[in-house]
């Protein structure tokens, strides 16, 4: 037990030390646990015999990575970027396939593992690419779109692949195989004909579609009505380990299996809230996962076949470079964007080792290869941070210069808006921007009030707004605003001063439910703050002065000429309120001042009955009547 | 020249994400020194105007000027507001009312119509001066000296004829001109417009 305490230490000590000093010197976090890893493993030697087995573990940081890649995936996000997706997607999967096949048969392998080693290598790191996507707030340009495509695309291509690789088994390998680390997992399938293989593949994978379609939400809307957040979390890790489990019981990918469950449940309402859950998992279990691909860097290997290692990473990096620009050329990805495309994804993917582990077991691919090809997928995604670096450093200041002399473009990106709280009254703002084209993301803990919204086809998720990743999740720093209209007044209060702290750029417009709640908002450092009740009351307060006998001009007036004086008191009577106790905020100098407001609307609505020029009401008032004697006087 | 703004320019355009003109009048307005510039339906969109601030914001500066699109021969409804409600009585005229007594007063608008429609020959049948009589008596009887609006005719084919940079270049050199207090303020009937004012410069 100490044992493993203390290689646990080891490791999370190591990614403590080394993530946070990489991201200072803008390396990125990917580099930093690389770094870590190197560190511990074969430099150190404090880590080394069980590298393997929680490399294993750690590839269900992987397995949860492609569950949130499936989560972002909606069908119909899907199909407007089909034309990137296949064309270009495609296109580099195939070309970069060509490419490596030809090469390793030119250079003596046999085509089966040609082929198999184009694939490999034509893969991109989507976990490296996204995260330092994610840092560097890259997604949102037109070369962080274009390379998501492409690496969604082969995200999905891999299951072709893995389907594909078994087939082209090496007579010669198979003589003399081990049985790989498969031998002692469970299987179902074990021993059944091809037929029936499939046969029960096919189910599965039918089956999960249906229950992620029929069974999720009435067990989310169970879950979620206990109220209990560990228990969601735990949801949530329970779909993805069984789900893992299910795929590893009839021999596929955990990874494809989770990405298909996530593409299933991208519609659903509770998305975001299994985001934010998983989210943490997936980012420490991928960092462990990179630093064990740093400590299981074979430096003996390395040594041995040092040129060949770095040649052949040159040659992948460089050949993946050029297909990428010459396709970010025929697809218009203009300027910097399409630098920053083409270095983006000039490397070899966490899927490699996957590929590669599982070519070996399939008899595709020798131990050999095996073990330097795996170097040289390690090595180029060790060298993705400095493409990066070279892109931010050396491309984008020359385009920017250049971008620098035109004349400003106007802005009018109108930037999204995340409403917190779907009763009664954030619906009515959802639907004021939603109809003004303001893309809005809205959240909402009562999972009948989402489903209600969702039904009248409203993007709406099940969510805790006041937690932090769930804002996260919800896209908090790329928000322009926030609107807080959750009904739990004290949540409220502590969302605001949340936001306020951590995004102080995102503009914060709250409700209150009363005067107390407003000023309590407002000094938590809201930048708006609408009292729930009172343009309704106003409102209703000048038709019954209408109904009256008023004119429904002067009601007009006069409802205007009441907010006015309130407007004009809310300063003092706000200063009081900050002054009072804690306990006591509306203590007698506050209650003194608004007596003082009461007295002022009087006034100011009895003077609006006068002939002279009161305050309020001093418009359209005649000039007295005998203004022309004293012209007369005056000519 | 003190180094406190001396023209006040109220702007007035009901709907500037649709402008062509005076958006860009108002851009360069903003840039010329000694000038405060007011978006009157920005800063009362729901046309509540604050009578005591406009009236303090008169008695700070030496000229005033509205700069509108012309709408049905007048301003844009807003303008007519201020007007009615920011000029009373004892205020800008009557008993006591004298606080714009020597002030300067000029319309900077932009009209639809070509110049020819504006004369007795043309469809509106009267000059844009004649239009604009009015803005012109209320200069008059609040004591303001008065100058005939600096036009912008065409405006809707001004930005395909590149005809605005030279005339937002005049405007601003109206506009130094009236900081400066080296305007011409006599003017006969005869004349349509105070353009003529800055082409010589331009």
């Amino acid at each position: 037990m100490t044992l493993y305490f203390l290689q646990a230490f080891i490791y999370l000590l190591a990614a403590v030390i080394a993530v946070p000093l990489a991201k200072r010197l803008g390396l990125g976090s990917v580099l930093g646990y690389l770094i870590a890893g190197v560190v511990i493993g074969p430099i150190t030697g404090l880590v080394g015999e069980e590298t393997m087995t929680i490399q294993h573990f750690a590839e269900f940081g992987v397995v949860m990575m492609l569950f949130l890649v499936g989560l972002e995936l909606q069908p119909k996000m899907l199909w407007e970027m089909r034309n990137r997706l296949i064309g270009l997607g495609g296109l580099q999967v195939v070309l970069s396939t060509a490419l490596g096949w030809g090469l390793a048969q030119y250079a003596g392998l046999p085509w089966q593992s040609a082929l198999t080693i184009g694939m490999i290598f034509s893969l991109s790191s989507t976990a490296i690419v996204l995260q330092t996507f994610s840092e560097k707030h890259l997604g949102n340009t037109d070369g962080g779109r274009s390379a998501f495509s492409v690496l969604l695309l082969q995200d999905i291509a891999v299951i072709p692949m893995l389907a594909f690789i078994p087939l082209l088994a090496l007579p010669e390998l198979i003589s003399g195989a081990s049985q790989g680390d498969h031998g002692h997992d469970i299987s179902l399938v074990a021993g059944l004909p091809g037929w029936g293989y499939a046969l029960v593949v096919i189910t599965t994978i039918g089956l999960l579609i249906a229950a992620g379609h029929f069974f999720s939400r009435p067990l989310f809307r169970y879950v979620a009505s206990s109220g209990l957040r560990e228990i969601f979390t735990a949801t949530a890790l329970l779909l993805v380990i069984g789900i893992a489990a299910l795929m590893g019981l009839v021999g596929l990918s955990p990874a494809l299996g989770t990405f298909l469950a996530g593409v299933v449940l991208a519609n659903s309402e509770f998305r975001h809230e299994l985001e934010s859950n998983i989210e943490p998992f997936k980012g420490l279990l991928l960092g462990l996962f990179f630093i064990t691909v740093g400590a299981g860097v074979n430096f003996g290997v390395l040594w041995e076949q040092l040129g060949l290692v770095l040649a052949l990473t040159a040659a992948v990096m460089l050949g993946k470079l050029v297909i990428l620009y010459l396709l970010g050329w025929v697809f218009k990805v203009r300027g910097s964007d399409r630098w920053l495309f083409a270095l983006s994804l000039a490397q070899a993917g966490e899927f490699g080792f996957v590929l590669l582990g599982y070519s070996q077991q399939n008899q595709v691919l020798s131990q050999d290869l095996v073990q330097m090809l795996s170097l040289v997928v390690a090595l180029s995604m060790f060298l993705t941070p400095a493409l990066f670096i070279l892109f931010e450093r050396v491309i984008l200041p020359r385009y920017e210069q250049r971008s620098n002399e035109r004349e400003a473009d106007t802005i009018d990106e109108k930037g999204t808006v995340i409403i917190a709280g779907v009763g009664r009254f954030g619906q009515i703002i959802n639907r004021m921007l939603t109809v003004n084209g303001i893309p809005t993301v809205v959240l909402d803990h009562e999972a009948d009030q989402v489903e209600n919204l969702r039904s009248i086809r409203v993007k709406s998720y099940f969510g805790d707004a006041t937690r932090p990743d769930m804002l996260h999740t919800a896209g908090i720093e790329q928000a322009k605003a926030l609107v807080v209209a959750i009904d739990e007044r004290e949540a409220a209060v502590e969302l605001v001063h949340y936001v306020k702290q951590t995004y102080p750029k995102v503009k914060v417009l709250a409700r209150a439910y009363d005067r107390g709640h407003l000023y309590a908002l407002r000094s938590a450092g809201a930048d708006v703050v609408i009292k729930e009740t009172l343009h309704s009351a106003l409102a209703l307060g000048s038709e019954t002065l209408v109904a009256l006998g008023n004119h429904p001009f002067r009601a007009r007036q006069r409802r205007l000429a009441f907010e006015e004086v309130e407007r004009e008191h809310d300063k003092l009577l706000y200063d009081s309120w900050l002054q009072g106790d804690e306990g006591d905020r509306f203590g007698t100098h506050y209650r003194d001042l608004f007596m003082q407001l009461e007295e002022l609307l009087g006034e100011a609505m009895r003077g609006q009955d006068s002939e002279r020029h009161s305050r309020a009401e001093r418009s359209w008032t005649p000039p007295p009547k005998n203004y022309l004697d004293h012209w007369k006087k005056q000519g | 020249m003190s180094d406190k703004p001396s023209v006040l320019v109220l702007f007035a355009h009901p709907s500037v994400h649709r402008s062509e003109i005076n958006a860009k009048m108002l851009r360069a307005t903003r840039q010329v020194e000694g000038v405060t510039t007011v978006d009157l339906y920005h800063e009362y969109p729901d046309m509540r105007i604050d009578v005591d601030r406009e009236q303090k914001r008169l008695l700070d500066h030496d000229v005033l000027v509205f700069m509108f699109p012309v709408y049905w021969y007048s301003t844009p409804s807003i303008l007519k507001e201020w007007q009615d409600l920011v000029l009373e009585h004892g205020f800008a005229y009557g008993e006591g009312g004298t606080a714009l007594q020597g002030k300067g007063f000029v319309c900077a608008a932009s009209a639809g119509g070509p110049q020819h429609a504006y004369r007795e020959q043309g469809y509106n049948h009267f000059t844009i001066r004649e239009l604009f009589r009015p803005l012109e008596q209320t200069a008059l009887l609040t004591g303001m000296r008065y100058l005939p609006p600096f036009m912008l005719f065409g405006a809707r084919t001004a930005v395909d004829e590149d005809r605005l940079p030279s005339h937002l270049e005049g405007w601003q050199q109206m506009l130094r001109q009236l900081v400066a207090k080296e305007i011409d303020w006599d003017h006969d009937e005869a004349t349509h417009t105070s353009n003529h004012l800055v082409e010589a410069a331009s």
